[in-house]
């Protein structure tokens, strides 16, 4: 019972930066209907902003740890914009295969100007908040794991707020279902697109600040693998479904911890994937997502 | 109030819009009639920004508009309600009008603006909580020009109100047409299959065939005329 329980938390804690990964991912998609595979690599510049942040405040304090996570979310909203207003918005009307092509282009950009400017061998990321553990019976949890699952909540809770709440959500949710329309009722697209870049940077630079406290080990090449499993989680929730994107997220992260604990843990990601496969198969839309029909 | 001047549009090589020039005077309803692909839509959307024009222009209250992005032509008073509705349908009706005063921070307007909704379409009212897409077709056409209207427009471009709409639906809805612009003076540019329908409630028409202008004058002359009669009007 108690591994159980451990396994649960250690599979919650990864699922929560998987979720926050997963989020950019169907934000993007919600309103522009393409991959932005750069995504994970934003999340690689997050850790790396942080990991020099780090090196400026004081190690193991709360506000320095704070000081460093807004300064990695805002550092990389401002790059998610500038990437969807050099690269991405002069495509736009073009096909979409075009924009999905050159969004591997800027993908491999940054991991290689990244293994040019930060170097390629791997770097610990320094304990940048308070670290304590804490034993419960035969559980041990870690304030590292606590902080991953709490902050992941509060950033998912305030994105909530922000996108069924405020003005400018709503011209999200309106962007995403009719481009068109949104413009007539006055809607300057461009601005709702660019703070949708900004805002999926943001959460994406906090998982990887949040994984890099979690898996000490930082380098250009580290937003390959959680990039990928945080899209497969967003396509698993339903792609563009933003609760669907954070379910998928926790949901891959746990099944993959436990099976990483199992005697298949060799398998873990094999088996993983095949769990994807099985729930596409017979829910296509993702869990949550909602098969539609185009209307012509 | 609007002067469309020799208006050029094409998509890729095939042109939609070969040189058209009408102007509609501030208060009145004008129609826009013809047949499919005659070019009314692409007029509409190139009027709203949503269409670039080729060559030509368009002014509004005197300012030339034609290059301008379309939230920014709403933002001069000149609403678009678009073919086929396009209503936020995963959004409530109470969402979908807030919308349609994105660009409004007054609070005591939009207050305002919902009531004059509420008063022409009481059935909005009942609705609020329901998303868009659950809504008939006359109800979400009575959203999608709601939406317009929370919008303060002074100009309001309507796209086939009567297609898709239960036959005793239609009738209603031109209703209401008329009394937004009787009882709130605001100018209306109807464009309409049903060249009866529009013709009876608008002052001026224009019948638009394969992207020129064949016919204009004023809409009382043309229902007896004898040539749109026979092509428009079902003898």
């Amino acid at each position: 019972m108690s591994e159980f329980l451990q396994q649960l938390l250690n599979g919650l804690s990864l699922g929560a930066i998987y979720a926050l990964i997963a989020l950019g991912y169907t934000m993007v998609y919600g309103v522009l209907r393409f991959i932005n595979f750069a995504h994970s690599d934003v999340f690689m510049v997050g850790a790396f902003i942080g990991y020099y942040l780090g090196k400026l405040v004081p190690e193991g304090t709360l506000w320095g740890g704070m000081l460093v996570l807004s300064g990695a979310m805002i550092g990389c909203a401002l790059l998610g914009m500038f990437i969807e207003r050099v690269v991405y918005r002069p495509l736009r009307h073009g096909p979409t295969l075009n924009v999905l092509i050159t969004a591997i282009g800027v993908s491999l950009l940054l991991e290689y100007t990244g293994q040019i400017v930060f170097g390629a061998a791997p770097r610990t990321f320094p304990q940048i908040f308070p670290t304590a553990n804490y034993h419960v019976g035969s559980l041990t949890i870690s304030s590292n794991q606590l902080f991953v699952i709490g902050v992941a909540i509060l950033l998912m809770i305030a994105l909530q707020l922000i996108v069924f709440k405020t003005k400018i959500g709503t011209a999200m949710r309106a962007v995403s279902l009719n481009p068109k329309a949104a413009q007539l009722v006055g809607v300057n697209n461009n601005v709702v697109i660019s703070f949708t870049f900004g805002l999926g940077s943001a959460l994406a630079a906090a998982g990887g600040i949040l994984y890099a406290m979690n898996y000490p080990s930082i380098d250009p090449l580290m937003g390959v693998m959680p990039g990928l499993k945080a899209f497969v989680a967003a396509i698993l929730g339903g792609i563009g479904n933003i609760p669907g994107a954070a379910l998928g997220g926790l949901l891959l992260g746990t099944v993959e911890t436990f099976i990483g604990g199992s005697q298949f843990s060799t398998y873990k990601d094999a088996i993983a994937f095949a769990i994807l496969i099985v729930i596409l198969l017979f829910k296509p839309a993702g869990l949550l997502g909602k098969f539609t029909i185009e209307k012509v | 109030m609007l002067t469309v001047t020799d208006l050029h549009v094409s998509y890729g090589s095939i042109s939609a819009l070969r040189g058209i020039s009408f102007s509609i005077p501030a208060g009145a309803i004008v129609t826009l009639i013809g047949g499919n692909g005659a070019g009314k839509t692409t007029t509409l959307r190139t009027i709203s920004g949503l269409l670039r024009a080729k060559t030509g222009k368009v002014e509004f209250l005197g300012e030339d508009i034609t290059a301008l992005p379309a939230h920014q032509i709403v933002a001069r008073g000149l609403s678009h309600v678009p073919e086929g509705r396009m209503v936020f349908s995963n959004l409530t009706v109470d969402e979908n009008l807030s919308m349609g005063a994105y660009l409004l921070s007054d609070k005591a307007l939009i207050a305002k603006n919902r009531e004059y909704v509420f008063s022409v379409f009481p059935r909005m009212k009942e609705r609020l909580k329901q998303t868009a897409g659950t809504l008939s077709g006359g109800e979400q056409q009575m959203l999608a020009i709601g939406r317009a209207l929370m919008g303060n427009p002074k100009f309001l471009m309507l796209d086939e109100p009567s297609l898709g709409i239960a036959p005793r639906l239609i009738s209603t809805i031109f209703e209401k047409i008329v009394e937004i612009n009787q009882s709130h003076g605001i100018t209306i540019l109807l464009v309409e299959q049903n060249a009866n329908l529009a013709l009876e409630v608008s002052q001026q028409a224009y019948v638009l065939e394969t992207g020129s202008i064949v016919m204009a004058g004023e809409s009382k002359k043309l229902r007896a005329d004898p040539q749109l009669k026979a092509t428009y009007l079902g003898g």
